[in-house]
């Protein structure tokens, strides 16, 4: 794979790599093919047949996303002949896809829609198709509007090769074919987890989060209701893409200000949230591990996550820990002890969250979840959605004034900010029971061993003369691999972070377009920065959780956290 | 009635059982191979020049070797006898009358390429077929020619019988895998070739039933007299089924080098009453329409290539004076829009968008740019589909195009205008 080879490349004699394919080429030559079905993270499909090229002395023409470059071969990607075909194959999926650009949900960053840009196709001379087909509203978080579908398969393929849940297929053949759930069932009749990585992947508006921006707007416009906002730890480093920022961009101050822009009464912070649950969580752990607790624990943040262990692995439930998410610890704590402080009655607030999530919408409307004796979140929103609200508001994020969080469930660590992050939660987990336990301060904070991409990480650390192995799964596909492992007896973990997207939620499946593996990695790092920049880096020592344990909580696992912080599981299993 | 039987005994009324078979000479191959080297096999194969019957005309001995020297072990055998080309009835025959044959071509493709497991995938519409290999393999298997140690050798092959379900894309070899697996018939990336990957994933020699069963005469008297028949690009034989409008239909064993004219005119007997031969599609579905005034292109690859001809299967179907091509090739359309399997877009798409614009020629609301527009459709078609099935499914529109055009021209509502005023 590391020789290098000559082919020529419109004429041009280059070298290249050998093993790669003409796109990746042809792309480190300037020049970028199209493609529709091709994804960077995903296996070759070589279905859509946009990325066509010509090689001297073939008959046909071939893939580029597939062709692997060969020594002495002449590539040509601009002749007449090559362009014709191209733009004819996007003249056929367009004349099968609804002329709707102007009112699709993906108006502003269809992949289509560039395709047919960069190509300069001006005319459709093809039939267009008339059936309409249904859509799926069935689930609470995604509508599917297969309509829209181009027949890519990018949707099914991350469902089945890397959530490994496999609830999407192609089905029919010919004109007939379409992608959805087994035997056209809708998307609530099967075990969808709802982690809205086939929204990330599709490139079009065939599959996308239930838009609930309306019932915000219509909270923010009642004189009644006090509205607070609440933001998920990896919003900080995403939502400035909406806003054309590179990856990885840090904007907390200017996600503040959008907020208060946009007329949120009081803009808080889930990481306070997150915080809180490490106090719990961490002492739910030390519980277990000195009462004879079922072990190993599994951290239960991630909504994608519970729906998937509840529909496909329900026997291990009682490993799960019973901590609500620190969306759900929000919520209540907003209705009552926010109540209490601010003299606002609990009926008049409205909770909003901004989460880089489509399943977090299913966790915010689950029956139980009302502990405050309201729905403890009224409406969870996707980062996208967000950036689609400030857009509709006329605010320019890049050039607002940067504001902070209030107090006090504005208050957070660096432990909190890295939640977004897969490895996160265990990290800041670790840095708070290692003190609880040994009484000792924690020299080194940063656990390297569980950061990065890989999609199981293992860390072992000495809890006062006990090794305690720890581990972490990103993606359900490595969120199977350890379940199994579980059920084999073979695992003798005492502690498991697992995040149901790749990358954790930095790579969740509300957030915006073009997640690719490479910019996730770009916000993780972020992340890690701003946990760095942050004067206090353990949840312990987050002086407004210790105040909350004074004033309200009284201590951690005890009554009142039982009764608004924790929850229980209910056994869903599917097939 | 020509007929000479150099391969195959096409004598309808006959049912060659094992005694037959192994007094005319059969089984006498195996045991030649079986005293030898597989080597041998391959070298006697690329010596006598034969080449797939299925359609692609692959050289067998060379697909032989390339799994012979595959490094993993474990290796299938496939018999492709999803036989489902409009018009073609060869594979039908050689299951029905010469099971045997076949199971013997069958024996020593697999001993040259050291498989010991494999599969029959006969398509769902040949119940008849299905049960009379399956009882010849209980034949031979009885008499020792089958199953574990031949002729009470080491090599040892186990057969199953697969029926496919219907899908005409499965007898593409990789849809035929996928069809295997228990997966959707469609057709994978290629490469790695099934040579290299076939089943599960394992080296997997996939060939025609017509090929296979070339092989015992092959062996048993040697690619020199193979040679002597035939071409010299092209050796043996063909076995052509042979339909439409002449007065005698049926199957017949041509050797290559006969012009289509003598086919039709010689073997068939030209067209019924007197009438003319407007045009012969060759090779299916998937072939090429040929007008009458090119009849004279000699049944070999070579020539045939030199004017766009595929053999493929070896399907002929005569069209007399009284046809209209745009109605044969509106119902090859709609035959390929049923059996695409709608995976890539060139295919799914162009078939759709062709088919709506024969309609359009059909009712006579067509215009010239409709023309043009199905030129484009069927080059993006045939340049850019997934698999063969979309490449070919363009054969028989380019060629009506080039050699038809006043019959498109006449669906077009300007110029039948012009005609009528």
């Amino acid at each position: 794979m590391k020789e290098n080879i000559a082919i020529r490349l419109n004429g041009n004699h280059i070298t290249v790599p050998s093993g790669i394919t003409i796109m990746e080429a042809a792309k480190r030559n300037g020049i970028k093919l199209p493609s529709l079905c091709h994804h960077p993270d995903q296996r070759v499909k070589a279905n859509c047949r946009v990325c066509v090229v010509e090689i001297e002395g073939r008959k046909n023409l071939v893939p580029s996303c597939s062709t692997v470059v060969e020594e002495g071969m002449s590539i040509l990607t601009n002749t007449l002949r090559v362009r014709e075909t191209v733009k004819t194959i996007v003249e056929l999926i367009l004349a099968d896809h609804p002329q709707e650009c102007l009112t699709c949900i993906r108006n502003g960053n269809c992949e289509l829609r560039q395709l047919s840009d960069m190509l300069g196709l001006t005319v459709i001379q093809a039939e267009k198709k008339e059936k309409r087909l249904p859509l799926d509203l069935s689930s609470t978080a995604l509508v599917r509007d297969n309509n829209k579908c181009i027949k890519c398969g990018r949707c099914a393929e991350v469902c089945h090769h890397v959530q490994e849940v496999g609830i999407l297929y192609s089905h029919n053949r010919s004109t007939d074919i379409c992608v959805s759930p087994e035997y056209g069932k809708s998307l609530s009749e099967v075990g969808c987890v709802l982690c809205g990585q086939c929204v990330l992947s599709c490139p079009v508006g065939a599959i996308y989060e239930k838009d609930q921006t309306s019932e915000v707007w219509s909270a923010l416009d009642d004189k009644r209701k006090h509205v607070v906002v609440q933001t998920a730890p990896s919003i900080r480093v995403s939502i400035a893409e909406e806003f054309n920022s590179p990856p990885g961009e840090i904007s907390t101050g200017k996600l503040v200000g959008a907020l208060r822009a946009l007329g949120f009464d009081k803009v808080f912070d889930t990481d306070f949230t997150a915080d809180l649950t490490i106090i719990e969580e961490g002492h739910e752990l030390i519980h277990r591990l000195q009462n004879g607790g079922v072990l190993p624990m599994l951290t239960s943040c991630s909504p994608g996550w519970i729906n998937y262990i509840e529909q496909y692995y329900p026997e291990l439930l009682p490993h799960v820990s019973t901590c609500k998410s620190p969306q759900q610890m929000f919520g209540p704590l907003a209705k009552t002890y926010y109540s209490q402080l601010s003299g606002i009655p609990a009926e008049d607030i409205f909770v909003v969250s901004i989460m880089p999530c489509t399943a977090k919408k299913h966790e915010a409307q689950r029956p139980e979840m009302n502990d405050s004796g309201y729905r403890d979140v009224d409406v969870a929103l996707t980062t996208r959605e967000l950036g689609r609200m400030l857009r509709s508001a006329g605010i320019d994020f890049n050039t607002l004034l940067e504001s902070e969080y209030d107090d006090p469930l504005g208050i957070s660590t660096g432990a909190a900010a890295i939640f977004g992050a897969t490895g996160g939660v265990m990290e800041a987990a670790l840095r708070t029971v290692y003190e609880v336990v040994t009484g000792k301060e924690l020299e080194e904070v940063e656990f390297e061993d569980v950061r990065g991409m890989e999609g199981i990480k293992e860390a072992e650390v000495d809890l006062a003369g006990t090794p305690v192995k720890v581990a972490v799964a990103h993606g359900l596909a490595h969120a199977k691999q350890i379940m199994e492992s579980i059920k084999s007896g073979e695992n003798d973990y005492t502690f498991i972070e697992v995040m149901c997207c790749p990358g954790g939620c930095i790579g969740g499946g509300g957030q915006p377009y073009g997640s690719t593996n490479a910019q996730r990695q770009k916000r993780i790092d972020a992340l890690y920065r701003v946990d760095r920049n942050m004067e206090i880096r353990k949840s312990h020592e987050n002086p407004a959780i210790k105040k909350l344990y004074e004033e309200f909580l009284i201590e951690p696992l005890g009554e009142k956290s039982h009764h608004l912080l924790h929850t229980s599981y209910t056994n869903r299993r599917v097939g | 009635m020509k007929n000479s039987n150099w391969i195959f005994n096409t004598d309808f009324d006959e049912f060659i059982d094992l005694d037959s078979y192994v007094s005319r000479g059969g089984f006498s191959a195996l045991r030649k191979v079986m005293s030898q080297d597989s080597s041998f096999i391959v070298e006697e194969l690329n010596r006598a020049g034969l080449r797939g019957r299925g359609g692609a005309a692959f050289p067998t001995g060379i697909k032989i070797g390339m799994v012979a020297s595959a490094s993993e072990k474990e290796r299938f055998i496939i018999c492709n006898a999803d036989e489902g080309e409009p018009g073609t009835f060869k594979d039908r025959f050689i299951l029905t009358h010469l099971p045997f044959q076949l199971l013997e071509g069958i024996l020593i493709a697999a001993y040259a390429a050291g498989a010991e497991k494999g599969f029959i995938y006969v398509r769902h519409e040949y119940p008849e077929a299905q049960e009379k290999i399956k009882n010849a393999i209980t034949v031979a298997e009885k008499a020792g020619l089958f199953g574990k140690n031949i002729l009470g050798g080491e090599f040892s092959l186990h057969l199953e019988i697969f029926s496919g379900a219907g899908s005409y894309l499965c007898g593409e070899e990789t849809a035929l895998l996928s069809s295997l697996e228990g997966k959707k018939g469609r057709p994978r990336l290629k490469p790695p070739y099934p040579t290299e990957a076939g089943y599960l994933g394992k080296p997997t020699l996939i060939n025609n039933v017509e090929t296979l069963a070339n092989i015992p005469k092959i062996i048993e008297k040697g690619a020199e007299w193979y040679r002597s028949i035939g071409t010299e690009d092209s050796p043996g034989t063909k076995l052509i089924s042979l339909s439409g409008d002449v007065k005698r239909r049926g199957l017949y064993e041509v050797p290559y080098g006969t012009s289509f004219h003598d086919i039709v005119y010689e073997y068939g007997g030209g067209p019924k009453d007197g009438r003319k031969v407007k045009a012969v599609n060759i090779g299916g579905a998937s072939g090429v329409l040929v007008p009458s005034e090119m009849l004279d292109t000699l049944l070999e690859y070579r020539c045939c290539m030199e004017k766009e001809i595929t053999i493929g299967s070896g399907a002929l179907f005569v069209l007399d004076d009284t046809r209209d091509i745009l109605e044969n090739v509106r119902n090859r359309v709609r035959f390929f829009l049923h059996e695409s399997c709608g995976k890539c877009t060139p295919c799914r798409e162009g078939l759709r968008q062709v088919n709506i614009l024969l309609e359009k020629l059909n009712k006579r609301t067509a215009t010239e740019e409709d023309l043009d527009r199905l030129d484009r459709y069927t080059r993006v078609m045939q340049d850019a589909s997934f698999c063969g099935l979309g490449q070919a499914a363009g054969n028989s529109l380019k060629s009506s195009l080039k050699y038809y055009r006043d019959e498109y021209m006449n669906g077009c509502v300007r110029y039948a205008e012009e005609m009528s005023a």
